[in-house]
């Protein structure tokens, strides 16, 4: 089983991000980086498939600056077998672009499985994956929740959790899928494998990038929120309450 | 469940390696999803969280910076420095647990066992298959072991140990215990040896201390050898005269300095926060100048503790710190720390008596942790006689 799980770089959720001088990206000082999330599941996922199958090799291929490495490493750390960062400054606004310089890397692969987060934290896009699976021409399953592979390597099926029930679907490999919460639990990356992660091979080359058709043009911080009001108290403050709601607030 | 960030006001992150940090990080983020949690409940019943060894196992949390060829994960010692100050952040408890695992059963089995004695052992404690103790301490001996009474009398066959240790943690839940005893006379404190004794031998038993106040999450026992037979195999033959122990307990006071340092951190980590939330008198009490000394006083230690750790830690790796430099660490970080929690305690008002919020935990762990492995007091007499080459403790 080769399985490729395509990851990003992206600012931890706790971080109290600051947007730059140029008022279009966001200043990294003091900011700590972290595996997205959804992409730990995919890792997850894949050193699992591999286990399971008791072969296979499990790569992970991201596309961000020379310090992805180091969230590369994690995955590395985690049970994967090798890297690849597709290296450069700026991720670009246009999610065309990353999948674009992806499926080139993934082309030739031979992979069986071709797993991503559903989306990235950072920018909520949900794109690339889908986008790359086009691109690649093979079928793609988004936002799982439930992976069951057949023994033959021919295929399986993925449930995705919809609003009030569950979605079943079939498909053949290899295939591209994108990781829900819920599809497992990430394991935490072992001291050894932290120290295994160093020695294993991760290949840095530059991205080819295109220019794509999206220009990030601001970055603005929500607004502030205004205190709030304390109508009354006890039962006699109900009429007023349900009043504002109403009519202030709009709510009911 | 919200994460801990650590404290780092003069960016030591930046002095750490990417593996460093990696390790700090994998540490930090199981205490929270695993200790943090469970640990006020433990406390409350005089519990040790038992069902978090296999994990501190899968982790390779014990013996961490011993040798890959034992089952170990081969960390530098910054390193396994830095998973005791994230354990302890914990609980001293749980931090005090792999301390006695790695540093005081590991250890001395890698530094005076035979080869054939460190295949058997240090794998299955690596993998928390074998759970270890450390019997030094006496009833009547605590800063002063040299002087001890238990004894080792060689036989045909083997040895037979007789005496009683007290203050030992796992001491109940252990399969094998470390026993120094002396092979000599009574006054002959160079005939100490150790010994690898299993905890289901014949005439070895083991007694909970009841009634503690701190350390609760802990096992703490007490234990009696009673003609307790072992084969010549037992003995740890690099092992020799009181050297030997202390040798184990500078590696064990190495991670307390450590660990001290978490546990000053997550006090001072739920004052911030409190002192920020906390409304009296119309504003915030972090916005009161005593409260804002307070944590000013806090932070300054912190990092003045973390740097001494830190500088140690490379030290260590160097093969250049001396004991009693481990001394003035363990005697700082854990007096400071104690001060924090205490600062901290105080801080939080009625609040900072329940179990609900850290601090008087904590400062009842730490209250342990100055009188073990050296006493405070101990620790000043030591540095006393460096600095003057006399010696005051007799």
């Amino acid at each position: 089983m080769k399985i490729a799980v395509c990851i990003k770089r992206v600012p931890d959720s706790e971080t109290r991000v600051k947007i730059a001088s140029d008022g279009r990206s966001l200043d990294e000082a003091g900011v700590k980086f972290i595996l997205n999330p959804y992409d730990e599941f995919a890792v997850e996922e894949a050193l699992r498939r591999k286990e399971k199958a008791g072969a296979g090799e499990v790569v992970i291929v991201s596309l961000g600056p020379a310090a992805a490495q180091e969230t590369i490493r994690t995955a590395l750390a985690m049970g994967a077998d090798r890297g690849v960062l597709l290296q450069t400054d700026r991720i670009p606004a246009d999610g065309l672009e990353v999948a674009k310089a992806l499926a080139a890397e993934l082309k030739d692969g031979g992979y069986d499985l071709i797993l991503f987060g559903k989306m990235a934290i950072d920018d909520y896009n949900h794109q690339v994956g889908p986008m790359v699976a086009e691109l690649l021409d093979l079928p793609c399953v988004t936002a799982i929740a439930h992976l069951d592979l057949t023994g033959d390597k021919k295929g399986g099926t993925a449930e995705r959790e919809i609003e009030g029930g569950v979605e079943v679907v079939e498909f053949p490999l290899p295939a591209v899928l994108t990781a829900d919460k819920g599809l497992n639990e990430p394991r935490y990356p072992a001291l050894k494998g932290i120290m295994a992660a160093k020695k294993k091979p991760l290949d840095v080359k530059p991205a080819s990038l295109g220019a794509g058709g999206l220009e990030l043009v601001a970055m603005v911080p929500p607004p502030e929120r205004k205190g709030g009001k304390i109508v009354g108290e006890g039962p006699a403050a109900v009429p007023e309450l349900i009043r504002l709601l109403r009519e202030e607030a709009k709510v009911l | 469940m919200s994460r801990f960030h650590g404290v780092d006001f003069y960016d030591v992150d930046s002095l750490l390696s990417e593996e460093e940090r990696a390790v700090r990080d994998t540490v930090r983020e199981w205490v929270d999803d695993n200790v943090t949690p469970v640990i006020g409940e433990h406390y409350l019943e005089g519990k040790f969280p038992k069902h978090l060894v296999p994990q501190m196992a899968e982790l390779g949390l014990f013996g961490a910076n011993l040798p890959e060829a034992y089952g170990c994960a081969g960390l530098n010692n910054v390193a396994y420095g830095l998973i005791m100050q994230e354990l302890e952040r914990g609980d001293s408890g749980v931090r005090s647990f792999a301390s006695v695992q790695g540093g005081l059963v590991m250890y001395p089995i890698h530094a005076f066992g035979s080869e054939d004695q460190k295949q058997q052992w240090l794998p299955r404690m690596a993998s928390g298959q074998v759970i270890g103790c450390f019997g030094l301490t006496e009833p009547d001996y605590g800063s002063n072991p040299g002087a001890m009474t238990t004894t080792a009398r060689e036989t045909r066959d083997g040895w037979v140990l007789r005496g009683a240790k007290m203050w030992i943690t796992n001491g109940s839940t252990a399969q094998a215990a470390i026993i120094w005893a002396k092979t000599g006379d009574l006054g002959d404190a160079d005939s100490i040896r150790g010994f690898i004794v299993p905890t289901d031998a014949k005439g070895f038993s083991a007694k909970d201390q009841k009634g503690k106040l701190s350390l609760r999450a802990s096992d703490t026992s007490e234990l009696v050898l009673e003609d307790v037979c072992v084969p010549k195999e037992a003995l740890l033959p690099k092992s020799g005269g009181l050297k030997s122990p202390l040798m184990c307990l500078t590696q064990a006071r190495y991670g307390i300095a450590w660990g001290a340092v978490g546990a000053a951190m997550a006090c001072y980590d739920e004052a911030v926060s409190y002192a920020k939330t906390r409304v009296m008198f119309d504003k915030p009490i972090g916005g009161f100048q005593l409260q804002q000394a307070r944590l000013a006083d806090m932070l300054t230690e912190i990092t003045k503790a973390q740097l001494l750790c830190l500088q140690l830690g490379r030290l260590k790796d160097q093969g250049k710190a001396t004991p009693q430099q481990v001394s003035l660490a363990k005697r700082n970080n854990v007096s400071i720390a104690t001060d924090v929690a205490r600062e901290t305690r105080r801080l939080l008002g009625a609040n900072g008596i329940l179990a609900e919020y850290q601090a008087m935990r904590h400062l009842a762990n730490l209250e342990s942790v100055y009188t073990y492995e050296g006493t405070h007091d101990i620790h000043t007499l030591i540095l006393g006689q460096e600095i003057t080459g006399l010696n005051a403790f007799n």
